[in-house]
């Protein structure tokens, strides 16, 4: 008897507690819907269909940025939120005017608080459900792109380095219709080190 | 959509037999194939959408479609007979992620009357 393929992708631990940040409006109920059926049914789905024969070789950001249609927006989807998982920290909020990302949002954008204020803006304008990010370009410099569904910015050659999901699920069970207050939560949530972090090691 | 909605106890989810049931029966075979057929497209919807029953003129027959967002069915020179709300917000309160589970339920209040006066109009 054949044996049963081993699943080849995997859902990736939470960086925090499922009530971590319950105190800045996303809560363990939102966590355990968002991450436990959400992410974790794209990771379901996505193996399956690699059960099937129909997930080409490679890792999820190869096949981010060569696959279409249905695998891209499962291997998408996976990839996206634990990028945005990592985006995020109870203690987040506050970014250092010292830190390199902090220096290059000021050449780039005029101030950190201008940057905050046309991320919030795209984030709030985007219409249905999608995906907004801050990236390195080609230039080497940072820009804020937004797409829908399981849009990725690796797709189109930039180098992501934040995110915010902004499909209803992230936000309804806490705020209901209210994206705005959800972003705003956002924004005294993010992960600053990360940022960082994934700022310096761009190439 | 609101008026494509009625309580069980004004109608909801009964189809008369008649010119619409008829064209549901000759294209798709029966209305719970219809259905099934509408749920499968209309829960593969990738993100915020609608699924929809519409008349399409140049065939004279009735088709399923889905469309992304709130783009309307109408732009495509479609006239709409049916839609059903798959955006989040339709459904995330009582059915949280399980779409398929909201596209069984909803037929219970499809107002199908509204649906049979709008499929009069449009084949009038």
């Amino acid at each position: 008897m054949a044996e049963e393929k081993q699943d080849r992708f995997s859902l990736p631990a939470l960086p925090f507690n499922k009530d971590a940040l319950k105190d800045k409006g996303i809560s363990q109920e939102t966590i355990e819907y968002h991450y436990g059926k959400h992410h974790a049914g794209y990771v379901r789905k996505l193996n399956a269909a690699d059960k099937e024969g129909k997930v080409p070789e490679g890792t999820l950001e190869d096949l981010i940025k060569k696959a279409d249609g249905k695998i891209f927006n499962l291997a998408a989807q996976i990839w996206n939120h634990t990028f945005y998982w990592e985006s995020m920290s109870a203690d987040g909020g506050s970014c250092e005017e010292t830190l390199n990302v902090a220096k290059k949002l000021k050449e780039d954008f005029g101030s950190v608080d201008e940057f905050l204020n046309q991320f919030k803006a795209r984030a709030g304008a985007h219409f249905g459900s999608g995906w907004i990010w801050l990236s390195s370009n080609a230039e080497k410099k940072l820009v804020i792109t937004d797409g829908h569904d399981a849009f990725n910015p690796l797709k189109d050659g930039l180098t992501p380095i934040l995110t915010i999901d902004v499909w209803e699920h992230a936000y309804y069970v806490d705020q209901r219709n209210d994206r705005g207050k959800y972003i705003g939560n956002f924004v005294s949530l993010i992960n600053w080190k990360k940022v960082e972090e994934r700022f310096n090691a761009l190439k | 959509f609101w008026t494509n909605l009625a309580p069980i106890t004004c109608g909801g989810g009964e189809l008369q037999s008649g010119a619409l049931s008829k064209a549901i029966d000759n294209k798709f075979g029966s209305l719970a194939k219809f259905q099934e057929i509408f749920n499968a497209k209309t829960a593969a919807v990738q993100g915020s959408g609608w699924g929809w029953l519409v008349y399409c003129p140049q065939d004279k027959g009735i088709k399923i479609m889905t469309m992304p967002n709130q783009d309307p069915v109408g732009s495509l020179g479609v006239v709409p007979l049916l839609g059903i709300d798959v955006w989040e917000h339709a459904y995330y309160l009582k059915y949280e992620n399980r779409r398929p589970e909201y596209l069984q339920e909803i037929w219970k209040v499809v107002n199908w009357k509204n649906v049979e006066q709008r499929y009069a109009e449009a084949t009038k």
